[in-house]
């Protein structure tokens, strides 16, 4: 029954663009049909995925009819389970949002697209979850890649959205391609393209490893971890914010799924694995946050928030598979669900903020941080999400972001107890992710304040008006599970030991005897209520000063003006300074001179580190070479209908028994 | 795990860190005015002060918002929380569970979030300048503060702050890992200097806007809004030093009446040394600050090497 919702809904959620194609170009009919057709189907869809998750049940089907004499093997079990609830959450929140933001009547162009590629990305992302073998994976991870280019690259008139759009394909199929060789290989030891736990006589420890590097690669190429992060910033921070919010809870979740998966076909993963997996991502999180602190823009900062996300994710996957392959149950059992709540919590707190942003956006039509200022007095609804939006992605208690780094760090301090030395050295990811831990909150108190707190910097920001309710209530939805899963995350720990029993050979404890969460949701109760009562008092007490509220003390100055303030990049300078070495930031400055100074101006900016220093010079040096290759890509439709042709032709030959013949003529 | 100590001892433990905090300013000011030939305050002003502080009014800027009124409230609820899972002496704490460690630092954290966004709620520049240097050393800190916490945990075996914090006190003196703990304590020492704002990293009586840190986040709050601030930072600099006691006078006594008062007269001793650090050092430069806090990282991160022998 669980199998058959999730297909359903991803069948439904494929179609639901069409209704926009059936209506008028002006028309919301069209937008709004396909709305409800993706609510109710995610809906539908999410309810078979958490019942899976929690039954810990696994059932398989053949899928017929959507490629011809090729049967689509799906199967659902935990693990997918696991990921197909997020991708229909996404499918709930993304088009509901989308009603407000980006309406057909003022996108005529874009609107429909839009909403059919939102639509086939959803259905693709729970297909890659569905799917039991090898082909049905590539083919709909090729709707997935194809779909999110078509949404990154929605405004195709501006030249960043089609810069973003081409450096996010090029990258997928690179990872594709990656892919190709995975299941190749895969195919080549099992002899199916059945994605099934291999038997250690299949394939040796070197296979193994193989298979798991060409995972690592093509995997980490689509989470965005460092340093295959590249296509990422752009990519996350030119596409619609629903569609940001999509791209980056759920997209890069997708190559953690296969990462996963990949991992638990293997039956003897080494340690040094588990190692690579867990110092990439201490390099993701740490670096990550970095860079998010040396941005300006709105979007771009919460895109590189999610490499250091992500780096965060592999560190508890690389505690896993350090434990599973020295047979440390603990470590396996806190690194493994550390890293699959995050995996959650990351999806809601992260689309949250995106959704809060697009409102910024869809207000001020701006993404630049230094023009915005004083937004909470303007949108308090969106303040008041953002924050919560904020506090989490910084783990800070009582929100969900500390539930899932809680286990993460628990198990890392799990290994410093271990008697071996050099498995204590593990532990040193700890004061890692606690300096990650700070750098969050340094950058989104710099975000929050610099957009939402003060006075506005610039006319567009002083002019803002909340959002409507249906950009409101997604992001409520978002909060709420935010809270709900930081106030008590025990409602989330059957899923998680529903996931955890399908891990191969596991035979640990559960992970509520290894979690002290009772405690926890005492004090986090307690921090609530002894903040709304101290606020409620406080709010009290200064009534008569709100009435006859003052200028800001600026040490005796009278006329403070909102130009001076301190900008986001003043409050980041001090850091970015700190790791100069690494972001390498491009300072113009035309400083005041003379007795009578004319215009003096000054502009910082962190230019991302692989794509600008050292991708783009490469590629340009190539590109002059590689322009012979243009005879063959002119534009004309003639010519590329001989190409398949021609193709066509290759391929039919290549069926014929060439050799065979020869033999038989020879024979003769 | 959880278990609570008997009643009387967490009285003691809820009564001190509500009322002794603002005693240890008291010591300290009195310990810099000694230095300084001077008579000093009263050594109960600063209770004077936080009396005088609630009774006022309050004056807003028209520029802030909830935000600002949220920044003390959370930062004060969230160090008592933190409060409540530090062992005293040689009590237990009253909450103790595996990884509270993490809650700790985390709470803290907590704080800061909501006092530096309280700060550039006024819009003002230079709130918005003193926010960004309390952010730039927490970072600087606080990996410091956690490579103690894996000395602490290496050594103890243990994974909550009052097991592992009573470790050192539990064995005998000769067998205790001397370098260690000489190398955490000093990093940890570092660590409260600068998380409380104190000479070398931050003066707190600095009279110039420019330089300050913690006091010119604050410049806005007035009346009770102040006084909880202030209540607020007295309490994390009797958390902090609670914590740091641990490591570098792990003394105990058998005598059950005589453990408190040991407890109390350590704390007031701690805040003396406090004092003679403030009296006989100027402040660094803004810029060597990060100098003195990565070396506090180093030494913990020694100590930590040292442990995997």
């Amino acid at each position: 029954m669980s199998l058959e919702l999730t297909l359903g809904a991803c069948g439904a959620c494929a179609l639901s663009g069409v209704f926009g194609f059936l209506s008028a170009r002006r028309s919301p009919l069209g937008q709004t049909a396909a709305a409800a057709v993706m609510v109710i189907a995610s809906a539908a869809g999410m309810v078979g995925a958490l019942a899976a998750v929690i039954d810990g049940t696994t059932t398989t089907a053949a899928v017929r009819g959507v490629l011809p004499d090729w049967p689509f093997q799906v199967r659902l079990d935990p693990l997918s389970g696991f990921f197909l609830a997020p991708i229909f959450l996404l499918g709930i929140v993304g088009p509901v949002y989308g009603l407000g933001y980006w309406r057909q009547a003022d996108h005529v162009r874009t609107g429909r697209r839009l909403g059919l590629c939102y639509g086939l990305l959803v259905a693709g992302l729970a297909l890659v979850a569905l799917s039991a073998d090898g082909a049905t994976f590539l083919f709909a991870w090729e709707i997935m890649a194809l779909s999110a280019f078509f949404l990154v690259a929605t405004e195709d008139h501006e030249r960043e959205a089609r810069y973003a759009g081409w450096v996010y394909l090029i990258a997928a199929h690179v990872g594709t391609l990656l892919l190709f060789a995975l299941f190749a290989i895969l195919r080549a030891a099992t002899g199916s393209f059945e994605l099934r736990r291999l038997a250690p006589e299949e394939a040796g420890l070197g296979l193994q490893t193989v298979i798991f590097l060409l995972a690592f690669a093509g995997f980490g190429l689509k989470a965005g971890m460092m340093p295959l992060h590249f296509w990422l910033p752009g990519a996350h921070a030119s596409a619609p914010s629903h569609v940001s919010a999509i791209l980056s809870a759920i997209v890069l979740k997708i190559g953690i799924y296969g990462l996963i998966r990949t991992s638990m076909l293997l039956p003897d993963l080494s340690i040094a694995c588990g190692l690579l997996v867990l110092v990439s991502g201490v390099a993701s999180a740490v670096f990550g946050v970095a860079f998010a602190l040396g941005q300006h823009d709105l979007k771009r900062l919460l895109a590189y928030h999610s490499i250091e996300n992500i780096g965060i994710i592999l560190m508890g996957l690389g505690l896993a598979i350090v434990g599973a392959a020295t047979r440390r149950s603990e470590w396996l059992v806190l690194g493994l669900s550390g890293c699959l709540l995050h995996v959650w919590n990351h999806c809601l707190f992260k689309a949250l903020l995106f959704l809060a942003a697009g409102s910024v956006v869809h207000a001020t039509h701006t993404r630049e941080i230094d023009e915005l200022g004083g937004l909470a007095k303007r949108m308090p609804l969106t303040a008041a999400m953002f924050a919560i939006g904020a506090a989490a992605i910084c783990g800070l208690p009582p929100l969900n972001g500390f539930a899932s780094e809680f286990l993460v760090y628990l198990g890392l301090f799990h290994a410093a107890t271990d008697d071996s030395a050099a498995f204590s050295g593990v532990a040193l990811a700890a004061p890692a992710l606690a300096l990650v831990g700070t750098l969050a909150v340094a950058c989104f108190v710099k975000e929050f304040g610099a957009v939402f707190l003060g006075a506005p910097r610039a006319a567009h920001a002083a002019a803002a008006i909340e959002a409507p309710w249906s950009m409101i209530a997604p992001m409520a939805l978002l909060a709420a599970l935010c809270a709900a899963i930081g106030l008590c995350p025990l409602i989330v720990f059957p899923c998680l030991d529903g996931v955890l029993a399908t891990w191969p050979g596991f035979s640990g404890p559960r992970l509520a005897e290894l979690a002290p969460y009772p405690s926890m949701i005492a004090l986090g109760a307690a921090l609530v209520l002894a903040a709304g009562v101290g606020v409620l008092y406080v709010h009290r007490r200064s009534a008569r000063a709100r009435r006859a509220a003052v200028v800001t003390w600026d040490c005796g100055y009278l006329l403070p003006r909102a130009t001076m303030q301190y900008t986001s990049s003043s409050f980041a300078a001090q850091l970015v300074g700190l790791y100069r070495w690494i972001l390498r930031p491009r300072i113009q400055r035309a400083p005041p001179a003379g007795v009578f100074p004319g215009r003096s101006q000054f502009a910082s900016h962190v230019p991302d580190v692989v794509l600008d220093g050292v991708l783009s010079p490469i590629w340009y040096r190539f590109k002059s070479r590689l322009a012979v290759l243009r005879v063959l890509q002119h534009g004309r439709v003639q010519r590329y209908i001989v190409y398949i042709l021609v193709a066509l032709c290759g391929l039919l030959l290549s069926l014929v028994p060439v050799m065979d013949l020869a033999r038989k003529l020879v024979g003769k | 795990m959880n278990f609570l100590p008997d009643l009387f001892d967490l009285a003691m433990h809820v009564l001190l860190l509500l009322a002794m905090p603002p005693l240890l300013l008291g010591v300290i000011n009195k310990t810099k005015a000694w230095f300084g030939g001077r008579v000093g305050p009263p050594l109960l002003q600063p209770y004077y002060d936080l009396a005088k502080l609630m009774r006022k009014d309050v004056v807003l800027s028209a520029t802030t918002t909830w935000m600002f009124l949220a920044g003390p409230v959370v930062t004060l609820a969230a160090v008592v929380l933190a409060g409540l899972l530090v062992p005293l002496g040689r009590f237990d704490a009253p909450i103790c569970f595996n990884g509270d460690l993490i809650l700790f630092a985390y709470l803290f954290a907590l704080g800061r979030f909501f006092t530096t966004a309280a700060a550039l709620d006024t819009g003002s520049s230079f709130e918005g300048m003193g926010a960004s240097r309390e952010v730039t050393f927490a970072c600087l800190a606080e990996p410091a503060l956690f490579l103690a916490f894996l000395v602490l945990v290496k050594y103890s075996g243990a994974l909550s702050l009052t097991r592992m914090l009573h470790a050192p006190m539990a064995h005998e003196l000769s067998t205790l890992p001397f370098a260690p703990l000489i190398l955490v304590g000093a990093g940890l020492f570092i660590v409260l200097l600068a998380e409380n704002c104190r000479i070398p990293v931050d003066d707190p009586n600095t009279h110039l806007e420019l330089t300050m840190i913690h006091e010119v986040m604050v410049l806005d709050h007035s009346g009770p809004l102040l006084g909880l601030v202030l209540y607020g930072a007295a309490i994390k600099l009797f958390v902090l030093s609670a914590v740091l006691l641990h490591v570098i006078a792990p003394f105990t006594t058998d005598l059950a009446v005589a453990a408190w008062p040991l407890f109390a007269f350590e704390m007031l001793a701690l805040a003396a040394v406090i004092g003679v650090v403030e009296s006989v050092m100027a402040r660094l430069q803004m810029r060597h600050v990060p100098t003195l806090l990565v070396s506090a990282s180093l030494l913990c991160g020694f100590g930590f090497l040292l442990m995997l022998r």
